[in-house]
């Protein structure tokens, strides 16, 4: 599999009233041609700042890259200018983003929305635009499209809202795209909709899709890896397997434990104690310490590098130094009842 | 539509009945009368004149005579100026105050809308700050003064305008200034509020992530979206601009309906008190309207409302 994107150790900070805040330290991670790749984490762990950053949609300043490379085909997007980033943004990569309610313009038809872009990127005629506009609205199962594509975001419902929304995105057959939260803001069957709609059009277009989520179950139902984001670093990833069945991180644990189960009446729904790091003045060592129950000396001032499990699962966690404790994966992280060895 | 528009016109309908009632009530209220002058005049002869006027009738019976010949369109004849009937004060008046007026309001919206675009764009950088020194400045300085400072900088130093009186374009540059200054300001910090806001909505994001520059982002998906505030501001605005300001008429010599409207105040002219407050109401009421309409047109969300409220 060829791969089109290489973040590498890519540093973001926002200054706000003096002080620098860390909102993304070193992030590294690729995107193969084709695949879903999910970065999960809570709010403030950086995952939406390092989407924006591969879109250059961060405000500079307050914002600024403190280092490292975003390599798409080859080229340093954190170098190119806001020009060449117009001609990438929208053709090449492309975003939807978490509430389709506000994302879409109130004062402009659908089809004018979806034919901007197709305008702008592959020099269509007005007509043209159109007629592909229709041919998006039908093929992201949008009833009706000739009507449809006339009428404004108000007349459309939140699940065919966030349809229009993918419609836009993938008007130029980009090669990657970034979908931040898109369920979030919709209820459960449209959800499930919409997830089905994105794997559906995936599978013909053969989009790339960055999916960023706090929703562990949109992960295992579309996404074929997974990057899990904590305090601004990637503390674990894998497959999805692997992130499901062996997760090595106590954070990722602490994720999975929290995830209601089908079979769990009544009982509390487990949380992870404490609240993530100020990143305004981050942690010496890992930023989890402060909040998981099997943190040891070495934790709290030494961040630990990455443990790698298999070709494609690496975890950054004391425990797995030789010398660590030996831990097991807690009863209420197991997914799927079968238990595996640490 | 139609069916929205003769409703809104019912309404305009309702909204002139009770301001009539009420302006015809308090000038009635007002001490002194039309042929109240410090030369004294012989009691016979004052009773004479408002026998001939109508006013010893009954007051109800007035009221409702006025009613009468004011559906008829006939405001009946000044009593301070003689043979003169108030639609010809209006008529003649007014034309200087529309053009005026318009001017003003064209200045007002093109540099305010302008301004507090760019302070918006460029938010907490210097133009920002710049535009909102002017803008307060505008704001707190009376048009009178602004009114003097121009035409001591333009006509008295510069020698560029003229100073007074309404005969050409360039007479009315200066007033349309003095008139501008206070809603050019409003806008101005309208503007930038409602484009900061709208900068930072989700669909400016959108916008930008399909690749449009930035200026196709502001003036396309912003501008629209930003200016809604702005144009409720425009239908009292309009109508307040329009039928003139006393003080810059005044200043500029201008023969100005704001003139005439405070006068007849002053003089107790019944008949101009009221011809001028209700040719005011109508200007007010249907440039209401009319942005009502052009709000609809704007954001299409409105015309749905506006649907509902008809069914």
């Amino acid at each position: 599999m060829k791969k089109i994107l290489k973040v590498n150790d890519l540093s973001v900070s926002f200054e706000t009233y003096g002080t620098d805040v860390q909102a993304v330290r070193g992030v590294s991670f690729e995107l193969e041609e084709k695949e879903t790749l999910a970065i999960v984490g809570e709010s403030g762990s950086g995952k939406s700042v390092t989407a924006y950053s591969i879109m250059r949609l961060i405000d500079m300043p307050p914002g600024k890259f403190d280092g490292g490379t975003i390599l798409f085909n080859g080229e340093d997007l954190t170098l190119k200018s806001e020009k060449q980033m117009q001609e990438i943004r929208g053709k090449e990569i492309s975003m939807i983003f978490q509430d389709p309610m506000t994302s879409l313009n109130p004062t402009m038809t659908i089809g004018k929305q979806i034919s901007e872009s197709l305008i702008k990127h592959q020099n269509m005629s007005k007509k043209q635009a159109s007629s592909r506009g229709v041919e998006l609205l039908k093929l992201v199962g949008i009833p009706n499209p000739e009507t449809r594509i006339n009428q404004y975001p108000h007349q459309y419902s939140g699940g065919m809202r966030q349809r229009a929304m993918i419609a836009i995105a993938l008007a130029c057959n980009p090669k990657i795209l970034i979908a931040d939260e898109p369920t979030t803001a919709l209820d459960v069957t449209i959800q499930a909709q919409i997830l089905e709609l994105m794997r559906d059009l995936q599978e013909k277009t053969g989009t790339a899709i960055i999916l960023i989520t706090h929703d562990l179950g949109v992960v295992s139902s579309v996404a074929s890896r997974v990057a899990v984001m904590y305090g601004g670093k990637i503390v674990e990833t894998g497959n999805v397997d692997e992130i499901f069945y062996n997760p090595k991180h106590p954070y990722t644990w602490g994720l999975l434990g929290s995830m209601p189960k089908v079979d769990s009446k009544g009982e509390e729904l487990l949380a992870i104690p404490g609240s993530p790091p100020d990143l305004a003045d981050p942690p010496k060592g890992c930023p989890f310490v402060t909040r998981c129950p099997y943190a040891m000396k070495v934790c709290r001032n030494n961040m630990p590098e990455y443990t790698h499990l298999s070709d494609t699962q690496k975890t950054a966690c004391w425990l797995l130094d030789e010398r660590a404790p030996q831990v097991e994966i807690p009863e209420t992280a197991i997914v799927g009842g079968y238990k595996q060895h640490v | 539509m139609a069916r929205y528009l003769l409703k809104r016109i019912g309404y305009i309908l309702v909204s002139l009945l009770f301001i009539i009632t009420i302006t015809f009530g308090l000038m009635k209220l007002a001490p002194g009368g039309p042929f109240t002058s410090e030369r004294k005049t012989s009691p016979a002869i004052e009773r004479q004149m408002q026998e001939a006027y109508g006013l010893n009738d009954p007051i109800h019976e007035q009221y409702f005579n006025y009613l009468i010949s004011a559906a008829k369109f006939d405001f009946g004849p000044s009593f301070k100026y003689e043979g003169q009937e108030v639609t010809d004060i209006i008529k003649r008046s007014f034309p200087y105050s529309l053009l005026l007026g318009l001017e003003a309001i064209f200045i007002a919206l093109a540099f305010g809308v302008l301004f507090g675009t760019i302070a918006a764009i460029r938010h907490n950088k210097a133009s920002d700050y710049t535009v909102m020194v002017i803008a307060i400045l505008g704001i707190s300085v009376p048009s009178f003064v602004m009114a003097t400072i121009l035409q001591f900088i333009f006509s008295m130093k510069l020698s560029l305008l003229p100073i007074a009186r309404f005969e050409s374009f360039a007479h009315t540059i200066l007033p349309a200034f003095a008139l501008a200054t206070t809603p050019l300001a409003f806008i101005a910090r309208l503007m930038r509020s409602s484009m900061l806001e709208v900068l930072n909505a989700d669909y400016i994001k959108t916008a930008k992530s399909k690749g449009l520059s930035e200026r196709v982002v502001i003036y396309k998906h912003g501008l629209r979206n930003a200016i809604l505030p702005v144009v409720s501001y425009l239908g009292p605005l309009v109508a307040g601009i329009l039928t003139g300001s006393f003080i810059i008429e005044k200043i500029f010599g201008i023969p100005g309906l704001g003139r005439e409207f405070v006068e007849s105040v002053t003089n107790r002219d019944y008949t101009v008190i009221m011809g001028t407050t209700v040719f005011f109401s109508v200007l007010l009421l249907i440039s209401i309207l009319v942005v009502d309409l052009i709000y609809g047109w704007i954001d299409p969300r409105i015309k749905l409302a506006n649907k509902g409220a008809n069914s």
